[in-house]
């Protein structure tokens, strides 16, 4: 106690990481930004790979952004003054997008792996059957 | 121990932590450091023995105990090699990404009531989880290889493992079904007492999903007669056919950490955990309220008990590995779908209803009931909904945050 | 003292996001910018797993675990296996034109700054956390599954008698039985009676069953394998 004591006067804050680290607290926000990442490189992917495997994880990046945003506002470690946390509503709808997300991947998957035997490449730019 | 740094020596909280955390770290990892040490010897010798052999008989006196340390100097003597068309990044990345999984898993794991890393509320879920990313430095260092063994051995792992994970979940439901909560320290705590409280001996069903267990793990660590990923005798040695020296020797480390560390889920989940078959703390009159040095003295006798268990599973596995034949890829994945998978999902079924009619277990006398939700969330016989929360939960959560 | 102890907690607390925050960005934006895709599925690996380790630190441990169990553990390692059944060469790498990666970088940065914007609009949202720890999540989650609801949410009053996710719980299952079936016909062998396959089956079925039977094999391996070991 009596050592604590020492430090606690000679540092405001006892723990000089804190400040480095980058201010106060975590708060949603912090949560929300780091899902917007997620998210954009999830979309960009999707958009920008030609690799039909490639797609699917830009796919799994996107979901993975949007569970971020559902944890972090379900969380009441994180919930902030005169803020309302989810609760339990938002770990719930988490748990749907990661089993629904397993579900898209084995689908997407099976029809990937159709597409390769089918037309030996897993190129999206190739699947152009149906074009006019 | 972080409440010592903090009070008696004076170390600033965070510093406080760190130590501690660095501990917990180093110990983990002489266990499993250690406990490769000898398991390799105990290998060679079992191995020896069942085939009539002598086994190292000379490095370090009479029974070659020194053997272990004297192949892992050979190790890192070794030239590390790698070939020529290999991924370099993922090549050398893999057997960290093993070894890291296997060391992981083990944070949750406890060794008696206050030994544990960290503890954690959905402690059974973690370590399997963790556990089932080693396939992923096997399958890298499949893949990175640039070998077509070494991709067939990952190709069969991955299928091997994502197979075999379904019943070894179910079968750690039971128990956690029956203790009521997924803390692995509550669920070996509610086994306390004479070993007719263990869930093995329960009631029959869990009797039998126990020996599923055994089976779904050895699969899933990847041993004999499961050992498809490296099936010497068709694919040279499977996914580490191009490492040698420390970085096999990687590979070697997390198969002997898993090997040590489903061997002590088991004894946490189905043996009682640190519990030995007879209550001797309790009998001696020692318990938790009797003072510091009583304290950890029961907690040290418990840490004995489960690293016998656990060491006892290691030398089953061993005991199997040297006894039957390696089965074919269809064999093991006709075992996990075909009879694995029904019989644990019966026998949940069966420990379920009979939890329900009987839940005094085989013998009513000396059984505790168990599998009362925990938590104080759901209260009275019917499940009536009462909101509840005692001061203790919050307690139990707080140790969670690093 | 426990004011002290819980400092040191929050410290700890906001490291760890920090760290896993940034690895969890930084291997999102190593998936987009990787042409080989194993590198891309490995990053994808880390940034799940370092996603799961933010998952803990908000408190979710339950949906933590399952990230790791159901998604890194079982999605990711299927999605690995299909790269490596199409790992053939001309595929692993599949460059994306310049032109694409300018247009995307163009779109991605206004989706990106509207994100944020959006993120950082609401006042309430950037206070920092209170660090209020919640009562352990697993058992509410598993009873609110079933139709029950022992909770409220922190911060609001009681809300009284809340919905459960019964039924979405069972549409769920039904929807993964559905998706099971569906995958495995969509990726079932297909019997294509060629006059190759025949020979290839016919070829090798004869040649599996005396392997079967020679119990002999496996001592003998046993022994090569004492050798090794």
């Amino acid at each position: 106690m009596s050592g604590l004591g020492m430090y606690g006067s000679a540092f405001p804050s006892p723990v000089p990481i804190l400040a480095m680290a980058g201010g106060d607290g975590v708060s949603v926000a912090h949560y929300l930004v780091v899902g917007a990442i997620l998210f954009t490189a999830g979309i960009v992917c999707m958009a920008v790979k030609r690799n039909a495997l490639g797609v699917l994880m830009g796919i799994e990046l996107v979901l993975n952004g949007a569970n971020v945003n559902f944890v972090a506002f379900a969380s009441p470690y994180l919930r902030g003054q005169g803020a309302v946390a989810l609760g339990i509503d938002g770990q719930v709808i988490a748990l749907f997008v990661i089993l629904l997300a397993a579900a898209e991947a084995a689908v997407a998957l099976a029809i990937t792996l159709n597409f390769y035997n089918n037309h030996a490449t897993v190129d999206v730019d190739r699947a152009d059957n149906l074009k006019g | 121990m972080a409440d010592f740094l903090i009070n008696s020596v004076g170390l600033p909280p965070w510093l406080a932590w760190t130590v501690v955390a660095g501990v917990a770290a180093f110990l983990i990892l002489n266990v499993i450091a250690g406990g490769a040490l000898v398991f390799i010897w105990a290998e060679r010798k079992i191995a020896a023995r069942i085939q009539d052999r002598l086994g190292p008989t000379r490095t370090g006196g009479r029974f070659g105990w020194l053997q272990s340390l004297a192949d892992g100097i050979k190790l890192l003597a070794k030239e590390d090699l790698m070939p020529e068309g290999a991924d370099g990044l993922l090549f050398r990345l893999a057997p960290y990404v093993s070894f890291c999984a296997s060391f992981c898993a083990f944070i949750a794991l406890p060794f008696a009531f206050d030994f544990v890393g960290q503890r954690l509320n959905v402690g059974v879920f973690f370590v399997v989880a963790v556990l089932g990313l080693e396939v992923f430095g096997v399958i890298l260092a499949g893949y990175a290889s640039a070998s077509k063994w070494s991709l067939f051995g990952a190709m069969r792992e991955a299928a091997q493992v994502v197979s075999y994970e379904v019943p070894l979940g179910m079968c750690v439901v039971v128990p956690v079904m029956l203790a009521g909560t997924m803390d692995l320290v509550t669920i070996a705590e509610k086994q306390a007492g004479w070993a007719t409280n263990w869930y093995l001996f329960h009631d029959p069903f869990t009797f039998v999903i126990f020996w599923v267990y055994v089976t779904c793990a050895v699969a899933s660590v990847n041993r004999a007669p499961f050992d498809l990923a490296e099936a010497e005798s068709e694919l040279v040695a499977g996914f580490h056919t191009e490492y040698s020296g420390l970085r096999w020797s990687f590979f070697f480390m997390a198969e002997y950490g898993s090997m040590f560390l489903v061997s002590a889920l088991a004894a946490v989940l189905f043996l009682g955990g640190w519990n030995g078959p007879v209550p001797v703390a309790k009998l001696l009159g020692l318990s938790a309220g009797t003072g510091d040095t009583a304290h950890y003295l029961v907690r040290l006798i418990g840490c004995g008990n489960l690293l016998l268990k656990a060491t006892l599973g290691v030398l089953v596995m061993m005991w199997v590995r040297w006894t039957l034949p390696r089965l074919r890829i269809d064999q093991v994945m006709t075992t996990c779908l075909k009879y694995c998978t029904p019989i644990a999902a019966v026998m949940f079924a069966g420990a379920m209803i009979w939890q329900l009619f009987l839940p005094g277990g085989v013998v009513p006398g000396v059984s505790r009931p168990a599998g009362e939700i925990r938590e104080g969330w759901l209260e009275g016989p019917g499940g009536a909904a009462e909101r509840s929360v005692p001061p203790a939960v919050g307690g139990a959560v707080a140790q969670v945050r690093p | 003292m426990t004011g002290c102890v819980m400092l040191a907690a929050v410290n700890f607390h906001t490291m760890l996001f920090y760290l896993f925050a940034i690895l969890a960005c930084g291997f999102a934006i190593g998936v987009v910018l990787a042409d080989n895709v194993v590198r891309m599925a490995l990053y994808l690996v880390f940034s799940l797993g370092a996603t799961a380790g933010l998952f803990f630190l908000a408190g979710a441990e339950f949906i933590g675990a399952m990230q790791l169990m159901i998604y890194v553990g079982g999605t990711l390692v299927l999605l690995v296996f299909g790269v490596m059944l199409t790992a053939q060469a001309p595929f692993v790498s599949i460059k994306t034109s310049t032109g694409d990666r300018v247009l995307a970088g163009v779109v991605a940065a206004s989706l990106l700054a509207l994100l944020l914007q959006a993120a950082l609009s609401v006042d309430a949202w950037r206070r920092p956390g209170l660090g209020e720890v919640g009562p352990p999540a697993a058992t509410p989650i598993g009873t609110a599954l079933v139709g029950i609801r022992v909770d409220d949410p922190p911060g609001a009053p009681a809300a009284g008698v809340r919905s459960g996710y019964l039924l979405p719980f069972e549409i769920v299952s039904v929807h993964l039985l559905v998706v099971l079936v569906g995958a495995a016909y969509l990726a079932r062998a297909k019997r294509r009676r060629t006059a190759r396959a025949i020979e290839v089956a016919a070829s090798v079925e004869p040649a599996a069953e005396p392997r079967l039977r020679s119990t002999g094999a496996g001592a003998a391996s046993a022994l090569a394998q004492g050798g090794v070991r």
